[in-house]
């Protein structure tokens, strides 16, 4: 596919940054939500997050994003500190919401013109043509003046990718984002993805359930199980996996006549 | 103990969000479309029921004052009650409790969603911050037009009261008499007076309900309470604000 055929240059291009985890706990409350979690993320690597829902991964993301501060342990970007409002300024970062967390009462096209707008990285004309850029990737160029709300789930999320892009970050944390993209969608978010990695250098932290997507990008990953890390490695690593837990997430067994369910059975009865 | 330590941080939070937003007043010449629209949004929509209500309270005050000084003859004065009331007292009330129940409330909710499904996070990732963008605007935008809402509700009120003095046949005060006693007996800084009263009102109103919005933690069914948790917060402050501002102005 041509879609994504170039990306502006990020004004901080050439300047990566890598991530590192030492020694994560988070509480929320009485509930302990991660575990020791420790994990080095290189400059300009694509790393996958994968374990089931509830496991810790979003509230890992939040805290590499700043958003969550640690009950122990830290979370550093390059040298700089993760928790820290400063670092906002020092890091360019795009986060991509498991939600989207799209402005309900801007329309698509404002979503996606509000970073550039908001720090005045160029004029209208500029922006106008960045943001169509972007739309134009995700195919959502007949969307641009819809609002969220008019939105599919699908549809959403390909927004808050878009507007993503639109900030040109030196650093990308994604949130299940093919969760609710069709096939041909998801494969052009692995294309995406790819190129970018080529031509921004960008680091990408991809959170996601989706074994095609994070065998075929991936330069490593980790498996987040229970709010611990469970596994950690190349994609290589785990095509068999020795892990029987890992094994099972990756590969479940179907059995149609599974014992657990004979209760559901009887109480139709 | 554990009530008081809460208190005190969310005073503390509040008055951490106004220094927050001021500093970003420098941004406000390139911010004037939201500054429009939240003058747009908080005085153009009210004015309709700012009106209506200042005209009728102001007909009641007339109709009453007419009623009770009756007796001692001093109906000569009806005028000066009911310029000295709305003006001082009544104009800036009323106005801080319609717009605690329209503004206020509109603003918490708005944060408040925005807060629930991670506008705000994304917000803050995207180094934008909520203080500049959403809360300096609505700040700006209060101050301005509290006072027009203000003076526009004395005057509605002093015509109401006008009118029915003309044609209340008990009372029958025409408005040239009325206007007369209103205007010798009322000093400006009486309309001052309750235009700062309005002003500290409406600001109080805005930062706080700004301040519970973005506070709201939880699921779609917290944006409720936390609207409501402004109102009732709202008023209250308004009426215990309003014994102090008046205080501390008669005393100066
Ligand atoms: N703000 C919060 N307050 C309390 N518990 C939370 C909060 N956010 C997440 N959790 C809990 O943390 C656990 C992990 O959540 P999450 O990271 O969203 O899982 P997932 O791996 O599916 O992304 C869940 O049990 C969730 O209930
Ligand atoms: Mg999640």
């Amino acid at each position: 596919m041509s879609t994504s055929s170039t990306f502006t240059a990020s004004p901080f291009v050439g300047k990566t940054f890598g991530i590192t985890v030492a020694k994560l706990n988070k509480k929320f409350g009485r509930t302990t939500v991660l575990r020791d979690i420790d994990l080095e993320v290189k400059p300009g690597e694509i790393f996958c997050i994968m374990g089931p829902s509830g496991s810790g991964k979003t509230v890992l993301l939040k805290h590499i994003a700043g958003l969550e501060t640690a009950t122990s342990g830290e979370v550093r970007i390059g040298e700089y500190d993760a928790a820290d409002p400063e670092t906002r300024n020092k890091v360019h970062l795009a986060l991509v919401f498991q939600a989207g967390a799209l402005f309900n009462s801007l329309s698509v096209y404002d979503n996606l013109a509000l970073y550039p707008r908001e720090h005045r990285e160029c004029n209208e004309a500029g922006i106008r043509e960045r943001v169509m850029h972007a739309l134009a990737i995700l195919s959502l160029e007949k969307s641009a003046n819809k609002f969220p709300s008019d939105l599919s789930g699908g549809m959403k999320k390909r927004v808050a990718i878009a507007r993503a892009l639109v900030m040109e970050p030196q650093m990308l944390l994604y949130d299940e984002p093919t969760s609710e993209l069709d096939p041909v969608m998801s494969a052009t978010l692995t294309e995406i993805i790819a190129t970018l990695r080529e031509q921004t250098a960008v680091t990408s932290v991809v959170v996601t359930h989706d074994r095609d997507l994070a065998f075929n990008i991936a330069d490593r990953m980790a498996f987040v199980m229970d709010g611990r890390i469970r596994g950690i490695g190349k994609p290589a690593d785990f095509k068999n996996p020795t892990d029987p837990v890992i094994a099972n997430f990756l590969n479940p067994v179907i059995d149609l006549k599974n014992p657990r369910f004979k209760q559901l059975e009887n109480s139709h009865e | 103990m554990n009530h008081l330590t809460t208190i005190v941080g969310h005073i503390g939070g509040t008055l951490l969000l106004l220094v927050r937003s001021i500093k970003f007043i420098g941004t406000l010449p390139r911010q004037r479309a939201r500054f429009i629209e939240q003058c747009y949004l908080i005085g153009y929509t009210s004015l309709p029921i700012v009106t209506i209500l200042s005209f009728f309270i102001g007909s009641v005050l007339a109709l009453q004052s007419g009623y009770s000084m009756e007796n001692f003859g001093a109906k000569q004065f009806i005028g000066t009650l009911v310029g000295l009331t709305m003006a001082r007292e009544l104009g800036p009330v009323m106005v801080a409790i319609l717009i605690a129940g329209r503004v206020g409330s509109a603003i918490t909710a708005e944060l408040a969603s925005m807060k629930v499904y991670q506008e705000i996070d994304a917000l803050t990732t995207m180094n934008i911050p909520p203080e500049r963008m959403l809360v300096l605007p609505r700040l700006a935008a209060i101050v301005v037009m509290m006072p027009v809402l203000a003076i526009i509700a004395n005057l509605c009120g002093w015509y109401g009261g006008a009118l029915v003095c003309e044609y209340t046949h008990s009372i029958s005060v025409d408005s040239e008499s009325y206007f007369t006693a209103l205007k010798e007996f009322m000093k400006p800084h009486d309309v001052t007076d309750g235009l700062i009263k309005a002003e500290v009102f409406g600001f109080v109103i805005v930062l706080v309900c700004s301040y519970i919005g973005l506070n709201t933690r939880g699921g779609p069914r917290e944006i409720g309470a936390s609207v409501t948790k402004a109102v009732v917060t709202s008023l209250i402050l308004i009426l215990v604000l309003d014994y102090f501002v008046t205080k501390a102005l008669l005393m100066s």
